[in-house]
């Protein structure tokens, strides 16, 4: 009765998933529901067998997501006035800032949370949302790790609105130095948030659903 | 096919399983197909869950309102709570993005630990659920991933290195209080499974 490699007394071999058993599977508490219900009757989760929104709503937000990462990069995301003198410094300007006085981990996390995990979102999303769209014939769980991967480290890549927030409300010594939120911090905050719920979007039971098996060919 | 009360669905891959019993104490039921762990035998589970989000919540008081970073240079002397963090970026066209700070490191995450308390906390102690419960719980699922409070604390550390030339810090009561408040947030993520806490729910809903 157990699959192979796992063990589980506990849960029997499945053959079928709940849509191809004509049911619905509560994504929000595991509970399986009538083709018919509109709702899970246990947590009143929207129940959807299949919603073939999803890719659209993956895009949309995918590509709001990556406009606005443009102009995050290119503003300035502190403005920094000492005596009179003002600068400002872009995301990666702050990281080559770091690098100067010598921190490289810190630098090191700032330019992996800010440049390197959004910039890999972007590409991971959009691999997985071709694959689906098309069908493919990689490993499910190869890709699962993928998602559930970038779904997990999407949201470390807000510690630079963090950082902007904190500095600007610790330094103001009004005459000595001030510290004060660029555009860029906005726009950032906003790319991180659109990925996110392009991520959200994805349907990972999708990956499942659109695997060619190789009988096909 | 009918849906019948032992079928467990896989919410990440659908695959459908029969739970033929629940997992053991220390026993993890994983999908076959995608290996994502569906139940966990962890019998005390709601109870820690309860007691871990109350304590959050308790040090989430400290947190807003005792001061949180200290920074001094020479002649000037400038603190900052939490809140005062928060609302930095209240002028102008910041202004939207205070209000998100504010509800990715304290709105959400106290929405999600009260929620976690409404839904669970009389199922703790054996009590018929209060109504509503079942709202809560889902909820609070949903915030799951828009409670930042531990990417702010990493936020907190990168800002320390970046003013450490500029001056001497020292840290408030709030910083040790929200440092705790991220590691027993993450001891209670590893006792949540959703199907355990719904069937827990579940059953006592009906009692
Ligand atoms: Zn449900
Ligand atoms: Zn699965």
């Amino acid at each position: 009765m157990d699959g192979p490699g796992h063990g589980d007394a506990a849960l029997s071999a499945p053959t079928l998933t709940a849509r191809e058993a004509g049911l619905v599977g509560c994504r929000q508490c595991t509970r399986v529901c009538e083709a018919a219900d509109e709702r899970c009757p246990r947590c009143g989760a929207r129940l959807s067998s299949r919603d073939p929104g999803a890719l659209q709503r993956v895009w949309a937000w995918w590509l709001a997501g990556a406009l606005l990462f443009i102009p995050a990069n290119t503003y300035p995301m502190l403005i920094t006035s000492t005596v009179g003198r003002a600068s400002e410094a872009t995301i990666v300007g702050g990281v080559i800032e770091l690098l100067h006085y010598g921190s490289y981990g810190v630098a090191g996390i700032v330019f992996f949370a800010s440049v390197m995990i959004p910039v890999g979102k972007f590409v991971a999303i959009a691999y997985l949302a071709i694959l689906v769209q098309r069908g493919h014939r990689t490993k499910p769980k190869h890709l699962l790790h993928l998602f559930e991967f970038v779904e997990w480290i999407g949201r470390w890549s807000m510690i630079d609105v963090f950082v902007v927030a904190i500095l600007v409300a610790l330094v103001q010594f009004d005459l000595i130095a001030t510290i004060n939120p660029g555009i860029a911090a906005v726009c950032f905050a906003l790319s991180v948030v659109f990925t996110m719920l392009s991520a959200l979007s994805f349907d990972s039971r999708a990956i499942w659903d659109r695997i060619k098996t190789l009988s096909n060919d | 096919m009918r849906a019948s009360p032992d079928m467990v669905c896989c919410p990440v891959c659908d695959a459908l399983h029969h739970l033929t019993r629940e997992p053991a104490t220390g026993e993890k039921a994983r999908c076959i197909r995608c290996g994502t762990v569906i139940a966990n035998g962890k019998p005390q589970a709601i109870l820690h869950i309860v007691v871990l989000a109350s304590t959050a919540l308790v040090l989430m008081t400290i947190v807003v309102f005792y001061p949180f970073l200290e920074l001094r240079t020479g002649v000037f002397d400038s603190r900052a709570s939490v809140f005062e963090t928060v609302m930095s970026f209240s002028q102008g066209i910041m202004a939207p993005l205070s209000i998100a700070v504010a509800a990715f490191v304290i709105v959400l995450p106290v929405a999600r630990l009260g929620l976690l308390i409404w839904a669970l906390g009389p199922l703790s102690v054996d009590r018929t659920p209060w109504p509503g419960a079942a709202r809560a719980l889902r909820y609070a699922e949903i915030l799951k991933p828009w409670a930042m409070a531990e990417i702010f604390m990493v936020g907190v550390a990168v800002a320390l290195v970046k003013l450490a030339d500029l001056a001497t810090l020292s840290m408030g009561p709030a910083f040790w209080s929200f440092a705790a408040i991220v590691i027993i947030t993450a001891l209670k993520d590893t006792q949540m499974s959703k199907h355990s806490v719904w069937t827990a729910l579940d059953t006592a809903t009906r009692r």
